[in-house]
């Protein structure tokens, strides 16, 4: 039976740190799947210039183009080159509220993510997207120091 | 001929600016004597009233407009209007689509250009000149525009111009040549280039020297009388360096903090009848009273019926078509969906906020009222209901504020100046798209439209408000006779639209995604 993990990556060291130790888990266990996703913080709620609206379409495929290049792929090939499956996911949305959607949406199992890297009093008013995560997430969430 | 000699005037302007500061008042003169007799002619043929009347054709032609568009589509803006709420919710919006344009974030966008001057002096200018009864056909029109507003926003969506890079184009001068011809009529081009050419008129009329000269007229209120053309000039390096130097920043504060001034305005709006609450019944007497007998004020309930529904059209601008052009971003498998949001566009900005302003005015006892004779006392020259401190325009919604909340004023003027300066960053967008429709996309013939824009906000803020007002109503009006005789052609696609839209609702083809 394959085990899926999801990573959420965050384009930083705490999302490396994730990945390491999802490849530490993964090697674990037998026919072990690993999802890599980033999620672009993004609301539907915000407002904009015209002009803004007018080029979004276009700006959302560049985000995701680079989000796939600089940090998914890196990372799947990572995991492939270490012989492990893996495949990446880009999407906008909520970060805690996206990540447990592909979660769900791929059956897997655990979601594994790096430590918050924002702190401070936006953390303290709003509070992090991990924090968010592990309150809500529908499957165990590993958050790594 | 309209553009040369007003450019000559805002260079005039410019040039004039070192001069020393006892010439600025003659400065303010001459540009409002060259203004006004530059766009009489057009103010003229625009708002020329039916052979032995006083009523304007352009009036009727909105009002009649609407009227059909509601019947036509069988009262669309009650039918599904709680389906326009879940689809702003993102009830409706697909998973997958995240981080493209919400329906939200068009509507808001949307919103910002049409919230603003309209709601706060508009209203004050209708009320002053039309009496409280104004107001009840201000919402009358709000009411029926929404049923124009969703006809072209529907239009909008659906005929707009996708291009490679990923970004879009559209608005009425796409759907009416693109829509005519896909009906085979002839003609779309022409009503196309006519409609571009007054909606850059309407862009530097409306959405540019109006707010200048209003915003001008706030802080001139609040700091002193000084010259019109410092404000124009200091407004001009803003919007310059966000329209044609990409700051971005500008505009994204901008964008952040006009909705909440908003929620401000109606807030304070709301304290004040909550404080007056007593006198709300007496307020609604006076708007109904008017509305039919007009309560002495010039021309009667003619009078009244005329200015709701001019300041209406003004304000929401449903008919107009400019919302179409913002409206057309969204990323909707179904144009119709944007129609039906649109059509809450009249609804806040009128029926809401307009009517808002319009009781705070009422309430206020501003407009010198004989209790004996039961009518409005009339000012010296007979035009207007007499102040009591002879106050019009956004300086009578200041002072209708002020009586109840005395700091208020100075929050009004901020969120003048904000609102002003968001209108007109909406409007430049929509005059350049028809301005590029014109002659072509570039960065050259954009930076061109850029520039005059900018000249025209120092033109705005230093001429006087009676030929603004008229210049900004004729041209934004104009907009309105080209995209209304097109949307008679084209409201059978919309139709079209409707009834499939309805059918795959019915059947749940189309069903909420979240609960």
């Amino acid at each position: 039976m394959t085990v899926k993990l999801v990573v959420g990556l965050d384009g930083a060291d705490t999302g490396d740190r994730a990945l390491a130790f999802a490849k530490d888990m993964a090697a674990r266990m037998e026919g072990c799947e690993l999802i890599v996703a980033y999620v672009i913080e993004w609301s539907p709620y915000t407002f904009q210039t015209p002009e803004e609206n007018a080029q979004r379409h276009k700006r959302r495929e560049e985000e995701i183009a680079t989000a796939t290049s600089r940090v998914v792929d890196p990372a799947v090939k990572s995991l492939q080159d270490a012989g492990f499956k893996a495949e990446g996911v880009v999407r906008h949305g909520d970060v805690a509220e996206t990540l447990n959607a592909i979660t769900v949406e791929n059956g897997a199992v655990q979601i594994i993510v790096g430590r918050a890297s924002a702190g401070g009093f936006a953390k303290r008013l709003f509070g992090s997207s991990t924090q968010n995560l592990v309150m809500h997430a529908d499957v165990p969430v590993t958050v790594v120091g | 001929m309209f553009n040369k000699s007003a450019l000559a005037a805002a260079a005039a302007t410019l040039m004039a600016t070192p001069a020393l500061a006892q010439d600025a008042m003659g400065i303010d003169d001459k540009v409002n004597q060259v203004f006004a007799d530059v766009t009489g002619p057009f103010v003229g043929l625009i708002f020329a009233p039916f052979p032995g009347t006083s009523f304007p054709w352009i009036v009727m032609w909105l009002v009649i407009a609407a009227s059909v568009f509601t019947l036509y589509f069988g009262l669309v803006q009650f039918r599904f209007f709680g389906h326009a709420i879940r689809l702003v919710k993102g009830d409706y919006s697909d998973p997958n689509d995240a981080g493209e344009v919400s329906h939200f974030q068009a509507l808001a966008t949307a919103l910002s250009g049409t919230v603003g001057l309209g709601n706060i002096a508009g209203v004050a200018v209708a009320v002053g000149i039309g009496g409280p009864g104004a107001t009840f056909w201000m919402i009358l029109a709000g009411l029926l525009g929404m049923a124009s507003k969703f006809t072209e926003c529907t239009l909008g969506v659906k005929y707009r111009n996708e291009y490679a890079d990923g970004s879009v184009s559209g608005g009425p001068m796409y759907y009416i040549s693109k829509g005519f011809k896909e009906l085979g009529l002839p003609g779309g081009k022409a009503l196309a280039v006519l409609f571009s050419i007054f909606c850059i008129l309407g862009a530097l009329g409306g959405g540019n020297m109006f707010q200048a000269n209003q915003a001008h007229a706030q802080i001139s209120g609040i700091v002193g009388d000084y010259p019109g053309w410092i404000t124009g000039l200091v407004f001009a390096t803003i919007v310059f360096l966000v329209i044609v130097g990409g700051i971005k920043s500008i505009a994204r504060v901008t964008e952040k903090v006009v909705p909440f001034m908003g929620i401000l305005y109606v807030g304070a709006a709301l304290i004040i009848l909550i404080i007056n609450y007593d006198m709300i019944g007496w307020a609604f007497g006076q708007i109904f009273a008017g509305a039919f007998t007009g309560l002495g004020i010039a021309g009667g309930f003619v009078g009244a019926l005329i200015q709701g529904f001019k300041r209406a059209a003004f304000s929401n601008e449903a008919g107009v078509g400019s919302a179409a052009i913002a409206h057309s971003a969204v990323r909707t498998n179904e144009p119709i969906t944007e129609g039906f949001v649109s059509l809450l566009e009249p609804l806040i900005d009128t029926v809401v906020i307009c009517t808002m302003t319009a009781l705070v005015i009422t309430i206020s006892g501003q407009l010198i009222w004989d209790a004996e004779a039961g009518t409005y006392i009339l000012n010296e020259a007979g035009s207007a209901i007499a102040t009591v401190d002879g106050n019009s325009g956004v300086a009578l919604t200041s002072a209708a504020f002020g009586a109840s909340i005395s700091w208020f004023p100075y929050v009004l003027a901020i969120a003048v100046v904000l609102f002003a300066f968001s209108t007109m960053i909406s409007w430049s967008y929509y005059g350049l798209k028809a301005w590029t429709y014109l002659f072509g996309e570039g960065k050259t013939t954009e930076l061109v439209f850029k520039l005059i824009f900018c000249v025209f906000v120092v033109i705005g803020a230093a001429a006087s408000l009676g030929p603004v007002i008229d210049f900004s109503d004729a041209a934004i009006f104009a907009m309105a006779v080209v995209n209304i005789f097109a949307l008679y052609f084209l409201m059978k696609v919309v139709r079209k639209e409707l009834a499939a839209y309805a059918a795959k609702l019915k059947s749940g083809e189309i069903k909420r995604v979240k609960a």
